[in-house]
């Protein structure tokens, strides 16, 4: 079991309010993703859930129980630290093993779940080793392990990748999702890179300023953001959004297209502009576009490698289908 | 420090200190040496000659010198015991966020500024004075008989002084320890059940046994040879005569030079076992 429910839950350091009230429901064994730019509060959330912050107002259930007051430790909750948080004196084994030996576990026990652990997240080469001799990675696995000897109803991880380098974080985020499916907890996973939520969450919770955004699948997300915001957020590159004449031609005060959703063409376009700087991937080419007189820039994709310059001119069409409409607060028009 | 120009050109820079620490040492070191294999006595005929380990023998056949070695380790343990106990807990409380924290951890650190002379003797007249030390109001105050501190309870009230001096250079190095500690790995530790108890001994304490171990190396070096407490205080009587003393009154009180020296060498040996003794351990401390 893992079901967590935020009931009007809010946080304020001193006279600041970090968190306005906020009701979530996290079901039980989701992959839950907290998103939003650097400051918007998904840590606090995070420690609030986990009981390492009192809140200031609001109630907490975990499992239909009333977690409120209860100290971090009775939630049945594990969390995976940025920084790991490994206990630096002990060996890779005891730092697993600590949660057991707090829990007061006969030692016969202790040792077939480290193994149990060491085995799931390939540990049993280091095992008798200080964190202070592991790589970033190898750490990383040990923290999980850590969490997970403890089998807990759910995990909360702050931004466990942020840590580690661009080919090693596309590793441990594959990791973290099987190990997601194969143990079935609930996971809450906090992040700022929007390429970790698409891809890892079954849910996505988008933050601003400590306000939920927009609740929602990946996809739903994608397809249909309720506000400009998380139009902007989700989605790399970044959609583009036009306001003024253009927008008005559609009723609407600011109209979006993906970067993926304008078709470059040979001529004849319903925009042209001039290529800036060209970001070539090899299967995909994205232009930054100046001069089109519609936004200031324009971000398109074309696929595979197009071979056009700085400073050429390009025609384009967005497909009109995929046009996403917003109203002058900035919510969507449906 | 890479190439050899640069290298040589360090030892040449190096080399006057080097060569003013060295003739610091060496001069007085030689001198010690010298005089400990000679009877010398000022007063009674000045330098007579060379007598070997005579001085040797008599320092540490004389009925004063374990009792003296005795008094110096329970001065330097107790100081010890007292300062990094105290110390981790005083560290404990200044690094909690409150109100006039700036002022506190100034009036905390504020003995150590005090030259051991003038506190060894603020300690002995204002507190300790049996008729009109603040510890006798005190007494009388609740209906007691006040107590002579420093005849009745010597060494208890020279280890108090001492440690009122060595206190906050233990609590200052201690709470940069404590606030060197990741509050994430606290955290981990609550998360994973441990109460406060078992946050401080598994957590905490292993954290600062580095800084621990360099307030123990640090103060026992300066411990060894406290010696104006005792003589402010005391006067070396009531059981509180340590090596250094014990030296010194050789020197000035029996005017016995090779006497007094033969004691530096014993006192020169012994700090060196010590310091040897706890560099290993420093050593093995700091290795991990
Ligand atoms: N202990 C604290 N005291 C006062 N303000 C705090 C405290 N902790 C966080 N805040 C404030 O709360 C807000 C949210 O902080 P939080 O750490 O939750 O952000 P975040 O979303 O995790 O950001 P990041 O992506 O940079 O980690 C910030 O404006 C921060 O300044
Ligand atoms: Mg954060």
């Amino acid at each position: 079991m893992g079901q967590i429910e935020l009931k009007q839950v809010t946080k304020s350091f001193g006279d600041v309010q970090v968190i306005p009230p906020l009701d979530l429901t996290i079901h039980d064994g989701e992959f839950t993703v907290f998103v939003g730019p650097s400051g918007c509060g998904k840590s606090t959330l995070l420690r609030l859930i986990a009981g390492l912050e009192d809140i200031t107002s609001g109630h907490i259930e975990i499992d239909g129980i009333d977690a409120t007051d209860l100290v971090p430790a009775k939630r049945g909750l594990a969390m995976v630290f940025q920084s790991y948080a490994l206990y630096p004196h002990m060996s890779v084994r005891n730092n697993i093993a600590f949660p057991l030996k707090m829990a007061k576990m006969d030692n016969a026990e202790i040792d077939k779940r480290v193994n149990a652990a060491a085995d799931v997240l390939n540990l049993a080469d280091y095992i008798d080793r200080r964190p202070g001799q592991l790589s970033g990675g190898q750490r990383q696995r040990v923290a999980i392990g850590r969490a997970i000897v403890r089998e807990p109803s759910a995990f909360l991880f702050d931004e466990p990748l942020s840590n580690l380098d661009a080919a090693l974080r596309v590793g441990m985020r594959m990791e973290i999702s099987e190990l997601h499916a194969k143990l079935g907890t609930t996971m809450v996973y906090v992040t700022h890179d929007q390429v970790e939520a698409m891809t890892m969450a079954d849910k996505i919770v988008v933050l601003q300023a400590g306000v939920i955004e927009q609740v929602g699948s990946p996809l739903e997300l994608y397809r249909a953001p309720r506000n400009t915001f998380v139009a902007g957020f989700i989605g790399s590159p970044k959609m583009n959004l036009l306001t003024g004449d253009e927008a008005a031609k559609h009723d609407a005060h600011t109209i979006g297209f993906r970067p993926e959703h304008i078709d470059v063409v040979e001529s004849g376009g319903q925009w042209q502009g001039t290529v800036g700087v060209a970001e070539h991937l090899g299967s995909d080419t994205f232009f930054h576009i100046h001069n089109t007189g519609v936004a200031k820039i324009l971000t398109v994709r074309a696929i595979g490698d197009v071979s056009l310059k700085h400073g050429d001119t390009i025609h384009l069409t967005p497909r009109a289908s995929e046009m996403h409409r917003f109203d002058a607060e900035g919510l969507r028009i449906v | 420090m890479a190439t050899k120009a640069s290298r040589s050109a360090a030892r040449l820079m190096m080399a006057p200190a080097v060569i003013l620490l060295l003739g610091w040492m060496l001069v007085p070191l030689i001198m010690t040496l010298w005089f400990s294999f000679r009877t010398y006595l000022p007063l009674r005929g000045g330098d007579k000659g060379w007598t070997g380990f005579d001085n040797y023998v008599r320092f540490v056949t004389s009925s004063s010198f374990w009792p003296a070695v005795q008094t110096t380790l329970i001065i330097v343990v107790g100081v010890l015991i007292i300062t990094v106990v105290l110390g981790i807990l005083l560290a404990m409380l200044l690094d909690q966020p409150m109100w006039g924290q700036g002022i506190v951890r100034i009036l905390v650190i504020a003995p150590f500024f005090v030259m051991p002379t003038v506190s060894a003797l603020v300690w002995k007249n204002m507190f300790m004075d049996p008729v009109n030390g603040l510890f006798a109001h005190l007494w009388r105050l609740f209906g007691a008989e006040p107590v002579s501190w420093l005849s009745d309870a010597a060494m208890p009230s020279l280890i108090m002084i001492v440690s009122w001096q060595w206190l906050p250079f233990a609590t200052l190095i201690l709470l940069t320890a404590f606030q060197s500690l990741d509050s994430e790995q606290l955290e981990a530790a609550e998360m994973d059940g441990a109460p406060f108890a078992k946050r401080f001994f598994y957590i905490v304490l292993p954290h600062l046994s580095r800084a621990i171990t360099i307030v123990i190396l640090i103060q026992t070096i300066f411990l060894l040879a406290i010696f104006a407490e005792i003589f402010v205080t005391t006067g070396g009587a009531f059981g509180t005569r340590t090596l250094s003393y014990l030296i010194f009154q050789r020197v000035l009180e029996s005017q016995n030079i090779g006497l007094g020296s033969a004691g530096g060498v014993y006192a020169i040996i012994l700090a060196n076992i010590v310091a040897i003794f706890l560099m290993r351990i420093v050593g093995k401390n700091l290795d991990h």
